[in-house]
């Protein structure tokens, strides 16, 4: 084993962009066929490494050897000319091609498309053989569901003989059970002698998959281990640069009076397609109530008519009131009236106004409160004086009131988010994805900072597709899947497996025995089509 | 962080992209046989040197800054409001009818009255393009150009049609009446023993500007509204998070900002011709973009750039009189001025900004 020249070694690798040093230095030995991860906080130089790797950008300085060959890799056609394959976080496919038309599309033969698909044809089927990566050739890939279409950016590199596979946060849009059978295919791969390099900010899936696994923290490598002779802990440690709390401490929640209580509700897009199907739930003062879900099956229009940002049908009291789902009295400023604070799944586009500075967003949907300034007109030096104050108790760095916000690390606008909506005090605070895109740091505080909300006896909503987060955090969770409910959960007695084949549409039936719906229901996942539940 | 210090932003970029349309326009005056040094100092002294010159450059700066801060207005709500042409006619029919059927007694009231015609009639023209982008969506540079056509079509018939005076034979109306004549510089400012601005159709309506830029000042960075005009301008998925009406926005920016643009009637059509000629606006809504390009949508950055566009109005004016250099080569100029300032923005930033760079990196 010694002896074979790594499948890909890279050495002094340093890339700056203007005075931000996003790699400095860096060395790092993957050995073929094995699974290497690459783990790091965001903005520790993970992408920017692979970036320089796949040919997207040049490094200052430093060297890249393949199976032991100096490589230069001045664009991604000699990274592929290489056997280096990439599967973006957002894939790269033409949706209303086929997966066969995708597969080929860049690497046709000749003018003429007819040899070509028919030579993509038997090598997808002897890939979908050998891999178990299985997916229709003629479906259009716009019907694809998310793992499907993550199979055939596979299948493009692999098409394209890469024996060098790159896959950056590959789990994020997938289910647990996408997410099991992804990892499936990557042990075939591996088996077979394939090199796969996994960038993931997921300790779990580090821990399970991965052969050797790499830390970077700041731009610079801070360790190569291997897997079997680490712990998260110590992982996170090297992430971070200081001991972090992984797990969530909380006591028993104590639930009081329904605060938020739902019935029926429905919500339909702008393009008339239904995409809450008629939900209800209660939520208690006191308790978190946890939403698990993949992405996209209704959880954002839930939180967005919640928070007054779209319209729905049906009934929501709040303390007992009922509250307006159209019209003028349902927008934001009315629920922010009515004592409902809002962490919207997207802090850029939603919560903050990147242009802004600290202290003008410190106010964001309050700047009508009365505190702010006389009549029109705003008091600036009192808004600023009070930003400053909020943004020392959340611990945002730096404590700049000033500057932009667009200035700030993730973590550090979520921070500046919460501690608007958490200071206003309110009932009710809706959280879309707490930490998605924030460090494991501030991770750590934004759960305390929730917990002690909670504490506090206000009832919280939270949505996360981290099921990790909402197993932790939650008091109650409930799993939504097209637009419905699909049951609810004591997060103390449910196993992982079983919210998953939630998120996955599957529901027990009680007129069959458990397990057969549950195999009928993994065939139509298995092929792509929506699955149907009971 | 910020790539370069803000002063270089501000005052920086424009001066230089300010110099490169000097340079472009000095090669052009080259080329048509003129000395661009000569044709340089001639507009310097028909525009600045002299007291009445400096009362046209005024004149036409207070036109620019009330288009150009209708401009801004819009801007801020990310909507582009060519319109400011129109609505500026529209303004111009406000003080018309104003001044021809209120019997004023002194200017200082006719100058309220007329401020309230041409506010109201120019936001008027404005509300209808707000409306169709608040509510159905139509794209606000397509309908506001589009309502500059309407606007001239519609002055035209009316002056030809209804206000013409019975027997006058060309479309204007009639002269206002005395009490509604706005004092000149030259009234305010001249002694008998020492004459200023002679001539020159500067008048009490550019402190009626510099009031402008003020409010605006303060509307756009001290007002509730303003942070909401700004907001929506960011994000508007931001906005309706902070549940900011869209609507209610659109439709507020471009009342204001036609106001402001009508706003100019009162300088040209009351201050300077006394009656309501066609083509009152003489181009000045389309300079409102240049002028609030170049300003960065500041009301004092306006203030500056049409004090410029003012210069090279006037200044133009003069090469045209004493030199073989046709009045158009000024548009050239001016063309230049808004393609190297507004369009190639980045030319000039880009090298900027890794200067800046790496200057700080041999700090660091």
């Amino acid at each position: 084993m010694t002896d074979t020249a790594p499948a890909i070694e890279l050495k002094g690798i340093s890339k700056a962009f203007g005075p931000v040093q996003a790699n400095k230095d860096i060395s790092i030995r993957v050995m073929p066929g094995t699974i290497h991860g690459i783990i790091g906080e965001n903005g520790a130089g993970k992408s920017t490494l692979m970036s320089i790797l796949y040919g997207f950008y040049k490094a200052d300085k430093g060297e890249i050897f393949v199976n032991g060959t100096k490589t230069e890799i001045p664009d991604s056609q000699a990274a592929i000319a290489a056997g280096i394959g990439m599967v973006f976080q957002h894939f790269k496919l033409v949706e209303n091609f086929t997966v066969i038309e995708n597969v080929i599309l860049g690497a046709e033969d000749g003018a003429l498309l007819t040899p070509s698909i028919s030579k993509a044809r038997k090598s997808l089927k002897q890939l979908a053989e050998e891999y178990e990566l299985n997916v229709d050739p003629d479906a259009l890939v716009e019907d694809l569901s998310v793992g499907h279409q993550q199979r055939v950016e596979i299948l493009k590199a692999l098409y394209r003989q890469a024996d060098i596979l790159i896959l950056d946060e590959p789990t994020g849009v997938l289910t647990p059970a996408e997410a099991d059978h992804l990892f499936r295919i990557l042990d075939n791969l591996r088996k077979e002698g394939k090199t796969i390099i996994l960038i993931t900010h997921k300790l779990r899936e580090i821990m399970e998959y991965t052969d050797t696994v790499s830390v970077m923290r700041r731009g610079e490598m801070t360790a190569t281990v291997k897997t079997a002779e680490t712990d998260p802990e110590q992982l996170a440690e090297l992430m971070v640069g200081r001991k972090v709390l992984l797990r969530v401490d909380k006591k028993p929640a104590t639930p009081g009076d329904v605060v938020l209580s739902v019935r029926d509700l429905k919500v339909t897009d702008s393009a008339g397609v239904e995409r809450v199907k008629g939900i209800s739930f209660d939520i208690r003062a006191g308790e978190i109530y946890g939403i698990a879900g993949v992405a996209g099956n209704g959880q954002s229009e839930l939180m967005e008519v919640l928070g007054g940002m779209r319209s729905g049908t049906g009934t929501i009291t709040m303390n007992g009131q009922e509250i307006d789902l159209t019209g003028k009295y349902s927008d934001g400023q009315s629920r922010r009236a009515r004592g409902i604070g809002h962490v919207p799944e997207d802090r850029h586009d939603e919560g903050l106004i990147l242009d802004y500075t600290a202290w003008e967003n410190m106010i964001f949907g309050y700047h009508r409160d009365p505190e702010w300034g006389t009549g029109p007109l705003m008091n600036n030096a009192a808004i600023i004086k009070e930003a400053e104050a909020k943004m020392e108790r959340f611990d945002v760095r730096p404590p700049i009131a000033t500057l932009k916000a667009k200035n700030f690390s993730g973590g550090n606008q979520q921070k500046i988010v919460l501690a608007r909506e958490i200071e206003k005090n309110p009932d009710l605070l809706l959280i879309g994805q707490p930490t998605r895109g924030v460090d494991i740091g501030a991770i750590e505080f934004i759960h305390q900072e929730i917990i002690r909300l909670r504490d506090e006896g206000k009832a919280i909503l939270l949505v996360s597709v981290e099921l990790d987060e909402i197993r932790s955090l939650s008091d109650r969770i409930a799993v939504m899947f097209d637009g419905q409910i699909m049951g609810e959960r004591d997060p103390a007695a449910a196993d992982e497996r079983e919210l998953g084949l939630l998120m996955a549409g599957i529901a027990g039936e009680p007129d069959k025995p458990d397990h057969i719906a549950v195999e009928e229901n993994l065939t139509a996942v298995e092929h792509g089509e929506a699955p149907k539940h009971g | 962080m910020d790539k370069m210090p803000a002063w270089a932003d501000v005052v920086l970029i424009p001066l230089i992209s300010l110099l490169l349309a000097a340079l472009l326009s000095a090669l052009v005056i080259l080329g048509i046989g003129e000395n661009p040094i000569d044709a340089f100092k001639l507009m310097v002294d028909g525009a600045l040197m002299r007291s009445s010159g400096w009362g046209y450059t005024l004149y036409y700066a207070t036109n620019f800054i009330f288009t150009g801060l209708a401009v801004s207005v819009a801007f801020h709500a990310r909507m582009f409001n060519i319109g400011g042409e129109g609505q500026a006619m529209l303004g111009g029919l406000g003080v018309a009818l104003a001044c021809l059927y209120v019997p004023w007694p002194h200017w200082s009231l006719a100058i309220l009255g007329s401020s309230i015609g041409a506010a109201t009639f120019g936001a008027a023209w404005a509300l209808i393009p707000a409306y169709l982008q608040a509510k159905r969506g139509s794209h606000i540079v397509i309908t506001t150009i589009m309502f500059n056509f309407i606007a001239a079509a519609l002055l035209n018939y009316l002056l030809v049609n209804i206000l013409r005076p019975v027997g006058a034979m060309d479309p204007a109306t009639a002269q206002f009446a005395e009490p509604t004549h706005l004092p000149t510089f030259q009234d305010m400012f001249s002694t008998a023993a020492m004459p200023l601005f002679r001539g020159a159709p500067a008048n009490v309506t550019f402190f009626l500007a510099l009031l402008a830029c003020v409010l605006v000042w303060l509307l756009i960075w001290r007002t509730r509204l303003g942070y909401e005009i700004r907001a929506y301008g960011w994000s508007q998925t931001g906005a309706n998070y902070a549940g900011i009406s869209g609507t209610k926005i659109i439709i507020i920016a471009m009342l204001i900002s036609g106001g402001l643009a009508g706003m100019m009637a009162v300088n040209t059509t009351q201050g300077e011709a006394e009656r309501l000629i066609l083509n009152m606006t003489e181009g000045a809504g389309f300079i409102g973009i240049a002028v609030a390009l170049m300003g960065r949508n500041h009301p004092f950055g306006v203030l500056l750039a049409a004090i410029l566009f003012g210069f090279l109005y006037q200044g133009g004016a003069e090469l045209a009189l004493w030199t073989s250099i046709p009045r158009e080569l000024i548009v050239v100029i001016q063309a230049l001025v808004i393609l190297f300032t507004g369009a190639l923005d980045n030319m000039v930033r880009m090298p900027l900004e890794r200067l800046f760079l790496a200057m700080r990196r041999k700090e660091g």
